[in-house]
Order: structure tokens, then C-alpha cells, then sequence
């Protein structure tokens, strides 16, 4: 620990409590005080989390702040085999943690601001969930100790179903929300029951303890059993293939502020959760081989997934959602490696992600409160002169391709060169396609919608005679009708604020150093369990070392990434004059063929879904028996 | 003896929650399913902590010498309960606004809405 000060001290602690009582305030006072309060202490405590885990990201360094809440420290010595010395509530801040928390408060209060005239009808239940969220958030992220993990991961989990079902006149909205719900209430449920397994094995709830008594012993089908359990909860959360289906329509309804927090920050602590466990608790006590293989399976296939569904959508928040599947594959491929420069390299993609899809979500939200659709064909040529609305959309989809000056940049191009060090082009090519089928997908919308470009696909349905094209029903609106421009603007600056950030991360050296140090930390166990052991002794700080992301590799692939993803919104806009070519039909039919499938398998109703998570959950165990 | 019956007990709710969540025609039954599903955990969490011949932990009437059940692992399953309790509430919730909105709350009939869409 670099001798943090009091304050930096206090911190772990104020990230969690100081949202979560500002949370309960704001629903007190949201009774009978005006709506202006609630708002502006709800960005206000948003405003100072995101300073205050900033502050904890620089104070941190190369070490870890550990707070073991109430006194309970760990017993010195054990209460014999099965021991229980760790019984208490543990916090551990380290500098991946704190990142994390930093782009969750980031993105929470941009979508406080924007919601600030968005949803002006909403009540202050809003802002009160809103910000309990952040609180489930950070305590998941900060957490020690897995039955804590636990009840944040439960938090996060209800105040998003009561976000996202919060447009009770949208029936649809509601559905969705109640299939998020159960789908992943189910998640938390196998993620309880692998807790307790790891529990009656080891008597610890700190992650460090379990990991030091897994460790004393040889590891056998309980172990791997509970870490499957344990697992398939997080990888629910995180939306991964085939535990996904629940995410594109909890998106498509959700408020879209709310779409920002979830595809951003809460998608993300699912991965997080698996890369901290495995690290800590099951690295050396399970086969390392059979997790790395089905990590990166699961990873390729959530990320080609999500990017071919993604560029079939014409519902953008439904594009969006299934853009955020894809790259959260993308970024389970480099946790994968389960070595420091590829969990380095995912969190460096997930934070990078939150600067890039939290835009776009609210750029949505613009076009939903202006025409009241997202309905990219509805909306053809419709954003003409939006120049503000159109930048965001640009930005975020060449983002979304790794564009160099943009959030996903650092983890792109950290990521390649983590993947192909690792001995697996294969996979390097999985995150360039990915990239390519999003942002193209983006890119293909931004032309149609504000510049009109290629054929009005509202013509073409009615020519072709093509029955799969049903008209969408009209979206309900968010809110009352179109707002002045003034409030517009108040709409657009919350998505510039994050796209600033995201050119922050790819451009300030500092972050690429301190992203290598925050992975340095992160792969270091033994200093995690000595920390959380003994919390005030002071140890030397990680140095991580630091490769320049400028490398001609990495400009290479983001070139042909953009290059790939032009050519992808190029071939949709122009479809007509693609299929007219020789091979064009014969080629439609076949992709046609196979994304028929995807979309039947995507559209499974509520029993579907619990049966793939349970199937999947299934397959998982049967791997880790064997 | 019988100390594995707890967890074929837990194993056996787990399975016919999951058969009710994967058959199910009605929301409140899916919600109930899902509740069914949680109590596993909950016997699962005390099952573990079980003690031959122990007594309740309250320090306070018996001598710190008895066996007790781990306290722990009840904590546990009373947040795990609580937490359960909030989340079907608000499904519960939810499941009125559809009847009122849609009059079916049949999770077949209210499909996910992906669309066939092409491009």
C-alpha cells in the first residue's frame, strides 16, 4: 500500500454507503420535495462517486485498501480444520475495482443528466433506484467476500428489473422486465447455492481464505461442481451466449438512461466477477487448461453471436443490445488467457466499451424523445442537419471498431496483442469480426437515418413482396412528446461527456500505465491474500509493465477492422444492387439461411430461456467433471 | 446417517422449481416456481451449517461447551430470504401491470418481441 491517507482509507466504504443513503433520501424526500431536488442531489452524488472512486484509481496504485467493516478481522488462527477465520465483511479496492466503479458512476450520472429533462414526468423513484444501482455496483465490484458479492449482485440485480420494468403503461417494457428478472434471479440462485458449497468445503467467505484452503487441499468434483455454480450467475449477468436471451429485450424496454448503466457497467461486472474468482479462489486448485478453453469457446461464440444477430436488427436499442453481447464475448476472450496482460486487456475493453455503447444508448434516447422510434427504417433519412445526434451516432459506431483515438482503442489493441502473445490468432480474428459486424452495423444506421443514404428500405419491403418484413408496432413513448432544443442539448452533452472520457483513455498515457499496474495487481494472489490477511501491513507496491498500444499491429487490424465494417454498412445499404450481382443472391440466400435459425432460436419465450441457462449451466458441469 | 438427505432434499426442490420455471403457463407460477427454486438454497445454506446434537446459537442461555449450528450460514439464509421476498414482490408487481395491459400472463403468449428483420 503507497501510505494512503485517511480519507483514501474511508473510501471503499463512502463509494458504497454514500449512494446507497443518498438513494434512500431521495425516495424520502421525493414525496412532497420538487422534482429539481431529487435531480440535482441524484447528480450530485453521482458527480462526487465518480470523482471520489477517480480519486481512489490514482491513491491506490500499485497496492490495495482493505476494510474489514465492523472490527471483524480475521481470526489468527484457526478454529481447526474447516476453520472459519474470515466471517466478517471485506472490502478490497484495488485499481481494477476502482476502475470499474469509475465508469459506473460515470455512466450512471450521464444518465442522470440526461434524464434530467427526459424523463421529467418520472418521480423521484427513479433517481432512488438509479442510485442504489450505483451503490450494487461499486459494493459488487469492492467486495472481499462472497456472501457480500452475493447480496450486491441481488441488489444490482432488483434495482435494474425495477428500472427496466419501471414504464408500467409499456407492457412489453414490463415482459421484459420480468423475464430479466427470473432469468436472473435463477443466476443468482445456482450462484447462492455455489457459495454455500464453497462454503461447507472451506469454512471461509473471504475470497482469500477460500482460495488458501482450496488450495491446502487437492481439488475434486465438488470444487468444480461449485465453480460452475458459482460462475453461470455471473455469466448470466454478463449476457453471454447462451445465457443472453433475456438481454436484448431488457434493453429494447428499458428506459434507454437505464439501457446505458446496464449494457455499460452491470454486463460488465458479470465478467469481472468470473476473472476476480477464478484468479483468487480456483487458479492452481482447477485444471487451468479445460477453464481457459471454455472461456475462450464461450467468448468467441457470445462475441460472432451477438455481432451477426446485431447486424439484423433494425430495432437500434435491440442493435445496441446485441452489439453489447458481442463485445462482452469479446472482452471474456481475453479472461480467458487467465493471465495478467489479457484480464488487464478486458477490463481496459469493458471500461472502453461504457465510453463507446453509453453514447449511443442515449443517442437513441434523443431519437426516441424526437420521432418517437427507433425504428431504423421508420427513421430513414429522418435525422437530416442533426448534426449533434449524428456525431454521437458516428463517433460511437467508428468507435465500436477500435477507431485510435476512441474508449475501445487501449482494450482492442491491448487485447490483439494479449491474444496473439498468448498463441491464439484465431481469437484476434474473432475480435476484429466482431468489431467490424457492430460498428458496421452503427455505421449502417447512422447513414440511413441522418443522411439518407442507400435505398429507402421502406420501398424496398413493399417491392420485394418480402414477407418477413412485418411492420413494427409503434414504440411508446418515453416521455411526453419532442422537447425544445435547449433541453436537446442537455440530452446530447451527457453522451459527449463519455465519448470525452473514452478519448481520455485511449490518448493519456497515464491511463496505459496505470491499466498495466491495475492488471499487475489484479494477477497477483498472493499479494490479495496477504493484504486481505493483514490489512495494515504495508506491502510494496506492483509495478506492471507497460507495452505501448501505438504498435503497427494494432493500427493494422483497427484499419482493417474500419475498413471491414465500411464494407459491411456499404453491402446492407446498397442490398439491392449487392444481390444483383452474380453471386449476390446466392449469397443472401445463404446467410439468410443460417441467420433464420439465430432468429428462431432468439426468439424462445420465457420457459425456453430458463431451459437453455439450465442446459448451459449443465454442459459447464459435465466439462468440469470430466 | 442421513446426513446427506438434506442435500437430495435440496437437490430434489432445485429440480422441481426448474421443471415449473421450464413448464409453466402462468406468471404467478413461474414466480412461485422461482421461489421454489430459492428454497433449495435456503436448505442447502442450512444443511451445511447443521450440527449433530447441536442447539440454536444463543450464547446467552447455554454454556459457550455446547454444540451449536453454524450461525453464520442462518444469517445467510435470512438475507437470501429477505432479498427473495423483495424480488417477488416486484415480479409479482410486474406480473399485475401485464394482466391489466395484455389480459394474458401466459409467458408463452407473451413471447419475446425479436422480429424476423432482414437486411
Amino acid at each position: 500500500m503507497s501510505a494512503p491517507d485517511g480519507l483514501v482509507e474511508q473510501l471503499p466504504v463512502l463509494l458504497v454507503v454514500v449512494p446507497l443513503g443518498a438513494g434512500a433520501l431521495v425516495a424520502a424526500l421525493g414525496h412532497w420535495a420538487p422534482r429539481i431536488l431529487a435531480d440535482a442531489l441524484a447528480v450530485l452524488v453521482a458527480a462526487v462517486c465518480t470523482v471520489g472512486a477517480g480519486r481512489l484509481v490514482v491513491a491506490v496504485g500499485g497496492g490495495r485498501v482493505v476494510t474489514w467493516l465492523g472490527g471483524w478481522t480475521p481470526a489468527s488462527s484457526g478454529s481447526g480444520p474447516g476453520g472459519g477465520q474470515s466471517v466478517g465483511i471485506v472490502l478490497v479496492a484495488d485499481r481494477t475495482a476502482a476502475m470499474l466503479v469509475v465508469s459506473a458512476a460515470l455512466l450512471v450520472l450521464a444518465g442522470l443528466l440526461f434524464s434530467w429533462r427526459y424523463l421529467e414526468e418520472t418521480s423521484a423513484t427513479y433517481h432512488a433506484l438509479m442510485l442504489v444501482f450505483l451503490a450494487a455496483l461499486s459494493g459488487f465490484a469492492l467486495a472481499g467476500d462472497l456472501f457480500d458479492a452475493f447480496v450486491w449482485f441481488e441488489l444490482m440485480g432488483a434495482a435494474a428489473y425495477a428500472l427496466a420494468g419501471m414504464r408500467v403503461e409499456e407492457p412489453r417494457s414490463v415482459f421484459a422486465a420480468v423475464e430479466f428478472g427470473v432469468v436472473n434471479t435463477l443466476g443468482a440462485s445456482l450462484t447462492l447455492a455455489g457459495i454455500t458449497l464453497l462454503y461447507a468445503r472451506t469454512g471461509e467467505l473471504a475470497l482469500a481464505y477460500v482460495g488458501e484452503r482450496l488450495r491446502s487441499q487437492p481439488a475434486d468434483a465438488l470444487v468444480g461442481f461449485a465453480f460452475v455454480l458459482l460462475v453461470v450467475g455471473a455469466l448470466v449477468k454478463a449476457a453471454v451466449v447462451p445465457f443472453h436471451f433475456w438481454t436484448a429485450d431488457a434493453e429494447a424496454a428499458a428506459p434507454t438512461p437505464v439501457c446505458a448503466v446496464l449494457s455499460g457497467a452491470m454486463v460488465a461486472m458479470g465478467v469481472y466477477a468470473v476473472a476476480r474468482w477464478w484468479r483468487v479462489a480456483f487458479d492452481g486448485v482447477l485444471p487451468h487448461p479445460t477453464a481457459e478453453h471454455l472461456l475462450l469457446v464461450l467468448g468467441a461464440v457470445t462475441a460472432l453471436v451477438g455481432a451477426v444477430m446485431c447486424v439484423y436488427q433494425r430495432h437500434i436499442k435491440r442493435l445496441l443490445a446485441y452489439s453489447t453481447i458481442s463485445h462482452v464475448g469479446v472482452a471474456l476472450l481475453g479472461v480467458g488467457l487467465l493471465d495478467e496482460h489479457g484480464t488487464a486487456a478486458a477490463i481496459a475493453y469493458l471500461v472502453g466499451h461504457a465510453c463507446t455503447k453509453g453514447p449511443l444508448f442515449l443517442g437513441s434516447g434523443v431519437l426516441l424523445n424526437r420521432y418517437g422510434t427507433v425504428d431504423e427504417h421508420a427513421l430513414f433519412g429522418q435525422g437530416r442537419g442533426r448534426w449533434f445526434t449524428f456525431s454521437v451516432f458516428a463517433l460511437g459506431g467508428l468507435g465500436l471498431a477500435g477507431l485510435p483515438v476512441l474508449g475501445l482503442w487501449w482494450g482492442k489493441a491491448t487485447l490483439e496483442h494479449a491474444l496473439s502473445v498468448a498463441g491464439a490468432p484465431w481469437a484476434v480474428a474473432v475480435v476484429v469480426v466482431a468489431g467490424a459486424l457492430t460498428s458496421g452495423s452503427v455505421l449502417r444506421l447512422t447513414a440511413r437515418v441522418f443522411l439518407g443514404l442507400g435505398a429507402d428500405p421502406r420501398s424496398r419491403s413493399s417491392r420485394d413482396g418480402d414477407g418477413s418484413e412485418e411492420p413494427e408496432e409503434p414504440e411508446e413513448p418515453e416521455e411526453h412528446g419532442p422537447i425544445g432544443p435547449r433541453a436537446a442539448a442537455l440530452m446530447v452533452a451527457p453522451a459527449w461527456l463519455l465519448l470525452a472520457a473514452g478519448v481520455g483513455l485511449a490518448l493519456v498515457p497515464w491511463v496505459h500505465r496505470a491499466g498495466a499496474t491495475a492488471g499487475a495487481v489484479f494477477a497477483d494472489r498472493h499479494g490479495y491474500v496477504e493484504a486481505v490477511q493483514h490489512p495494515h501491513r504495508v506491502l510494496a507496491p506492483v509495478v506492471g509493465h507497460e507495452e505501448t498500444v501505438w504498435t503497427g499491429t494494432g493500427l493494422g487490424l483497427a484499419a482493417v477492422t474500419l475498413a471491414l465494417a465500411c464494407l459491411v454498412a456499404a453491402a446492407a445499404l446498397w442490398a439491392p444492387r449487392v444481390r444483383a450481382l452474380p453471386w449476390g443472391r446466392a449469397g443472401a440466400r445463404a446467410a439468410r439461411s443460417v441467420v433464420g435459425g439465430l432468429h428462431a432460436v432468439h426468439r424462445a419465450d420465457l420457459p425456453e430461456q430458463v431451459a437453455w441457462l439450465l442446459a448451459g449451466a449443465a454442459v459447464l458441469a459435465v466439462v468440469f467433471a470430466l | 446417517m442421513l446426513s446427506w438427505l438434506p442435500y437430495a432434499v435440496a437437490g430434489w426442490i432445485f429440480l422441481v422449481g426448474c421443471y415449473g420455471l421450464v413448464t409453466s403457463r402462468h406468471l404467478v407460477h413461474t414466480v412461485v416456481c422461482l421461489n421454489v427454486v430459492q428454497s433449495s438454497t435456503y436448505l442447502l445454506l442450512l444443511a451445511v451449517g447443521w450440527t449433530r446434537g447441536g442447539t440454536a446459537p444463543i450464547f446467552g442461555d447455554i454454556g459457550r461447551s455446547r454444540a451449536v449450528a453454524d450461525p453464520l450460514v442462518q444469517a445467510m439464509t435470512l438475507t437470501d430470504i429477505v432479498v427473495g421476498a423483495a424480488v417477488t414482490a416486484l415480479l409479482l408487481a410486474l406480473t399485475i401491470q401485464i394482466a391489466k395491459r395484455r389480459g394474458t400472463v401466459d409467458p408463452r403468449a407473451l413471447r419475446s418481441f425479436e422480429q424476423e428483420s432482414e437486411e
